[in-house]
C-alpha cells in the first residue's frame, strides 16, 4: 500500500539538510513502528522517497514523503504515532493512501510550489519595494541568466511565476517546480533585486515553502496531499 | 520554540549547523528555574565524535533522572565557528538550553585521548572561564575531568578543579548532594573543593603539592592539609547489571561516527596485554547479565530507531554467553532491516559462523590484531595470540569466502629487534600464501591484506610504564623496514601497508606520562594556536615544538629515558586496584618473554580482587 506523508519543518529543524532529514525519517518510522516495506537484498532499505528537497535554512508547511507499507494503518493512528516521535519543529500533518501506479510518485508529479518570502529584520531594502514588486510582475518577460556547471543560458522566468501577490509584510508566490522547470524563490528575488536596483545581501530573506502541487485538470494545480485519500 | 545561541546568518555560513542546535531526539529539556544544579558535560572534540561516546550518554541519562539536576551537552566548536565566536564575542553554550556554559554549576569533561588537551582549553576559553583553576572566581563553574586520561591527571592539573578517578556512576550524586549542601550553607568555592576532596575517587589537584629532585624526578607528592587522603582510590561499579544505562540515548540529526545503538556487554578485560592501559584500568572484568542486555537492546532500538546495533567491550569473545546475546540479536533483527556489528571478536569458528550471518562476506573484511610480528615479541607483550591461531583463523575465513584481512601491529615495543619488525611482513606473507593455496576455482579473486602499524606509546598503569619510547628516527626506520620487507616478498601485490605519523605519537607519549610541569607547555601550545591536534589536517607539530622549547619541556626526560622502580611516578598516588608490585613483576616477566595467563586460566594476583566481585569471584 502506497502512502503519502505530509509534514512541516520549522524552527531549528530548518538547519537539517535533506539527506539528514531522510535519515531522520528512517529512524522516526522505526520509533513509530510503521510497518514499512523494505527492498530485497543483503542490505535492505526502506521504500521511501521525497517530493522535493528543501534547501537548508528554508522552513516549510507542506513537505511530502512517499512510503510503502506492508499492512493497512488508519490515517489518524499513523499521524498520531509518527507525530509522537517527532522533534520540536517537525509535525506530521497527514498520512494518506495514494494510487499504486508508478506515475503517482510525488517526485515525478511536482509541478509547482508556493512560497512566502519576507525580508529578515534589518535587511529590508530602503525603497518602496512593494510598489516596485508590482511593476516587476507587470513585465511581459523577466530574463535571467541561469548558470549551470557547464554553461550559462538565458531564461525568461515570467511564465514560470504562476501567481504572486503582496501580503502584509511578505510576498506570496507560486513558482514552477519539479523536473520540467524549477525556479527557486531566491532566483526570482535576485531578478527582482536587479530590477528594483537594490543589492540582495546574503541571508536577507526568510523563506517558507507552503505547499507542493501537481498539474491538475484544466491547467489548474492540485496539492500533492489532495491526490491521496484518508484511510479510515 | 527555543532561541538559538547562534544567529541564522552564522548557522547558515558554517559547516553542519546541526552540530550546534541541540533539539535531537531523546535530548532532555527541563525548566532551568526548577532545577538546583546545572551540568554542562563536554567531550572536547567535534560533535560527531563526541556524540559517539557511550560514557556521556550513560551519565547524561543518569544525571537527568534526578529532578533537581539538568545535564546538558557541549562539544568543541569546529575551526570554522571558533574564530566567529571569538570575533563576535559569543560565549560557548550548551546544546539543550543554548545558555552560556559560564552560567552552569559544573563543566565536566570526559578525556578520552591525549590529543584533545588543547580542545579542553578552547572550551574553557570560549566559555570565558579562566584556563587555570587558580584564576577562577566564585562565579565560574566547577571544572571536572574524568575518563582514561585522568588516570594520569598531572599534565592537566593546572586546568581542573576536580578530577574524578573511576566510573561516573558511583560518586557523582554524592558530589552533587555535597554541592547543594554547600550552596545552601553559602560555602565558598574553596570550602566546597576541600569537602569534595574527601569523597572517594575525587582528586582536587590544588590541594596537593609536588616537589622535585635535582634530576627532575618527583621527590614528594602530598596533600597540603591533613584531612584529605594522600591516595586516590579508583571508583568502579561492581554490579554492572543493576546500574545506570540509557534506554533512550540521544539520536543526532547528522551522522555521528557511531551512528548506532551501543550495547556495552561487559567492562574490563581478562587478557592482561602489557601495553594496554584499558586492560589494567578497568579490572576486574564485570559482565552484564544476559536478561538485562536483551531488555536494553530492544528498548534502545525502539527508542532511537537506529538501524544498527553494536556490541561494545574490550574483548567481546570473552563474554560468557556471547552466543546467547548474538543469537538473540540475529533473531530479533531478522527482517527488520537492522544490522548487527560485532567488533573486537576473536576470529574462530564461532565468530566466522556468526559473521557470515550478519555481514556481506564479499564486502566485509576480517580484523586481526596480532600487535607484534614475532612470537617472541607477542610473548613480551603478553598477547596470547599465536601464529597458529592467526593462520588457522584466516584459513577458515578464506574457506568461508572472505578475501579481505586487516592486520594491526605496533612498532617500537620494548625489547624489539630487527627480526620482530620483519616478522610483521613475514606474517602477512604467510597469510597471503595461505590464501593462494586454495584452488583457483574455489577462491574469490585476489586477497587483500592490509597491514597497519602504529607506534607504541608507553602508558601509565601498564607494565610498560617504565619503558623508554622510541625516537622519531627509530620509529620511521622501523616503518621503512616493514615496508621494504613487504615489497621484497612474493605476494607484495596482495599486501598494502599503512603506518602512522611519528610526530603526533611523540606528543602523545609526552602527555601520557607527563607531570604537572607539562601543563605549561600545553597552555603555551594552545595560546600559540594549537587546536584539534587529534585531526591530521589541523595538527601543527611546529607549534608544539616551539611551546616545549619555550617552557623547557623535553622528550629526553619524559619519553626517551628508562624509569626505575624507585622513581615516584606522577600518577603513583592513584590506586587502580592492580598494584604497582604486580606491574613491576609483569615488566620483569616481559623482559624475559614469559607470558602471564588470563584471569580465567588462573589468578595472577594483580590486586583487582580487592573490589570483591567480577571475574575474580566466578564459580
Amino acid at each position: 500500500m502506497k502512502i503519502r506523508v505530509k509534514f512541516s519543518k520549522h524552527g531549528a529543524m530548518k538547519f537539517i539538510g535533506h539527506l539528514d532529514i531522510l535519515r531522520y525519517f528512517q529512524k522516526a518510522i522505526r520509533r513509530a513502528e510503521i510497518p514499512i516495506v523494505f527492498t530485497e537484498g543483503f542490505s535492505p532499505h526502506m521504500v521511501m522517497s521525497f517530493a522535493s528537497p528543501l534547501g537548508v535554512g528554508i522552513e516549510s508547511e507542506g513537505e511530502y514523503m512517499d512510503i510503502e507499507i506492508r499492512e493497512p494503518l488508519s490515517t489518524e493512528e499513523a499521524v498520531r504515532r509518527l507525530d509522537a516521535v517527532m522533534s520540536e519543529g517537525m509535525r506530521i500533518l497527514d498520512f494518506r493512501q495514494i494510487p499504486d501506479e508508478k506515475a503517482s510518485n510525488a517526485m515525478a508529479l511536482v509541478a509547482a510550489a508556493d512560497y512566502r518570502i519576507r525580508f529578515r529584520d534589518g535587511y529590508e531594502p530602503d525603497l518602496d519595494w512593494k510598489k516596485l514588486y508590482t511593476s516587476f510582475l507587470e513585465q511581459p518577460s523577466i530574463s535571467i541568466i541561469k548558470k549551470t556547471k557547464k554553461s550559462e543560458t538565458e531564461l525568461d522566468i515570467r511564465p514560470l511565476i504562476y501567481e504572486s501577490r503582496l501580503e502584509e509584510d511578505s510576498i506570496f508566490v507560486r513558482l514552477s517546480s519539479g523536473s520540467a522547470a524549477n525556479i527557486k524563490p531566491e532566483l526570482m528575488m535576485d531578478a527582482f533585486a536587479a530590477y528594483a536596483g537594490f543589492s540582495l545581501e546574503p541571508f536577507s530573506l526568510m523563506i517558507t515553502r507552503l505547499d507542493l502541487y501537481a498539474d491538475g485538470p484544466n491547467g489548474c494545480f492540485v496539492s500533492l496531499n489532495e491526490l491521496g485519500e484518508k484511510i479510515g | 520554540m527555543r532561541k538559538l545561541a547562534l544567529s541564522d546568518e552564522i548557522l547558515l555560513s558554517i559547516e553542519k549547523p546541526a552540530r550546534y542546535i541541540g533539539n535531537e531526539i531523546n535530548s532532555v529539556m527541563k525548566d532551568k528555574e526548577q532545577v538546583d544544579v546545572r551540568i554542562a558535560f563536554c567531550f572536547p572534540d567535534v560533535y560527531e565524535i563526541g556524540m559517539s561516546h557511550l560514557g556521556i550518554q550513560i551519565l547524561y541519562d543518569m544525571f537527568n533522572q534526578r529532578e533537581d539536576i539538568w545535564c546538558e551537552r557541549v562539544y568543541s566548536p569546529w575551526t570554522d565557528l571558533d574564530p566567529i565566536m571569538r570575533e563576535k564575542k559569543i560565549p560557548l553554550f550548551a546544546l539543550e538550553s543554548q545558555d552560556p556554559v559560564k552560567d552552569f554549576d559544573f563543566l565536566c569533561f570526559t578525556i578520552q585521548y591525549e590529543m584533545c588537551y588543547t580542545n579542553i582549553l578552547q572550551v574553557l576559553d570560549l566559555s570565558n572561564i579562566p584556563l587555570n583553576a587558580s584564576e577562577r572566581s566564585e562565579d565560574d563553574p566547577i571544572v571536572i575531568g574524568g575518563g582514561p586520561c585522568t588516570y594520569n591527571p598531572e599534565p592537566l592539573a593546572d586546568f581542573f578543579d576536580i578530577f574524578y578517578i573511576g566510573e561516573g556512576e558511583t560518586e557523582y550524586f554524592h558530589l552533587m548532594d555535597l554541592y547543594k549542601e554547600c550552596k545552601a550553607k553559602g560555602c565558598s568555592r574553596k570550602e566546597f573543593l576541600h569537602e569534595a576532596a574527601k569523597i572517594p575517587g575525587l582528586y582536587v589537584p590544588s590541594l596537593y603539592e609536588v616537589t622535585y629532585k635535582e634530576d627532575g624526578t618527583i621527590a614528594s607528592f602530598d596533600p597540603v592539609c591533613p584531612d584529605i587522603p594522600s591516595v586516590i582510590e579508583k571508583q568502579i561499579v561492581m554490579d554492572v547489571t543493576d546500574t545506570y544505562y540509557p534506554k533512550a540515548p540521544v539520536v543526532p540529526f547528522i551522522r555521528a561516527t557511531q551512528d548506532r545503538v551501543v550495547l556495552e556487554i561487559q567492562r574490563g578485560c581478562i587478557r592482561g596485554c602489557r601495553f594496554c592501559q584499558a586492560g589494567m584500568l578497568y579490572r576486574p572484568l564485570r559482565e552484564r547479565d544476559l536478561t538485562m542486555l536483551k531488555e536494553y537492546a530492544l528498548a534502545m532500538l525502539k527508542n532511537t530507531g537506529h538501524e544498527e546495533i553494536s556490541l561494545s567491550s574490550l574483548s567481546s569473545s570473552d563474554y560468557s554467553d556471547l552466543a546467547g546475546i548474538v543469537n538473540f540479536l540475529i533473531d530479533h533483527c531478522e527482517g527488520q532491516g537492522i544490522n548487527i556489528s560485532l567488533p573486537s571478536l576473536r576470529i574462530d569458528a564461532f565468530s566466522l559462523d556468526v559473521m557470515s550471518k550478519v555481514q556481506d562476506i564479499k564486502k566485509s573484511s576480517l580484523t586481526f590484531a596480532p600487535e607484534a610480528g614475532s612470537q617472541r615479541m607477542r610473548d613480551v607483550i603478553n598477547k596470547g595470540l599465536t601464529e597458529e591461531d592467526i593462520l588457522k583463523g584466516s584459513g577458515e575465513a578464506f574457506a568461508g569466502g572472505w578475501n579481505k584481512v586487516k592486520l594491526y601491529f605496533m612498532l617500537g615495543l620494548p625489547t624489539e629487534e630487527e627480526e620482530d619488525i620483519k616478522g610483521i611482513a613475514y606474517l602477512a606473507e604467510k597469510i597471503a600464501e595461505n590464501y593462494y593455496e586454495i584452488p583457483k576455482d574455489q577462491r574469490n579473486g585476489k586477497c587483500q591484506i592490509t597491514v597497519s602499524t602504529s607506534f607504541f606509546v608507553p602508558k601509565p598503569f601498564t607494565p610498560f610504564q617504565w619503558a623508554p619510547m622510541n625516537t622519531r628516527e627509530e620509529f620511521l626506520g622501523k616503518a621503512y623496514t616493514v615496508n621494504h620487507t613487504i615489497k621484497d616478498q612474493l605476494n607484495k601485490k596482495s599486501i598494502k601497508y599503512n603506518w602512522h605519523e611519528a610526530d603526533v605519537t611523540l606528543l602523545e607519549g609526552l602527555l601520557a606520562r607527563g607531570d604537572r610541569r607539562v601543563g605549561k607547555a600545553i597552555r603555551k601550545a594552545y595560546e600559540n594556536g594549537a587546536l584539534y591536534d587529534a585531526w591530521s589536517e589541523t595538527f601543527h607539530y611546529d607549534i608544539w615544538e616551539k611551546a616545549m622549547e619555550e617552557t623547557g619541556i623535553s622528550y629526553d626526560f619524559y619519553n626517551f629515558r628508562t624509569r626505575t622502580f624507585d622513581e615516584v611516578l606522577p600518577w603513583d598516588f592513584i590506586h587502580i586496584g592492580v598494584t604497582r608490585k604486580f606491574m613491576e613483576r609483569e615488566w620483569e616477566k616481559a623482559k624475559q618473554g614469559i607470558v602471564t595467563p588470563n584471569c580465567r586460566q588462573s589468578c595472577s594476583g594483580c590486586g583487582g580482587k580487592t573490589y570483591g566481585g567480577g571475574v575474580c569471584y566466578e564459580d
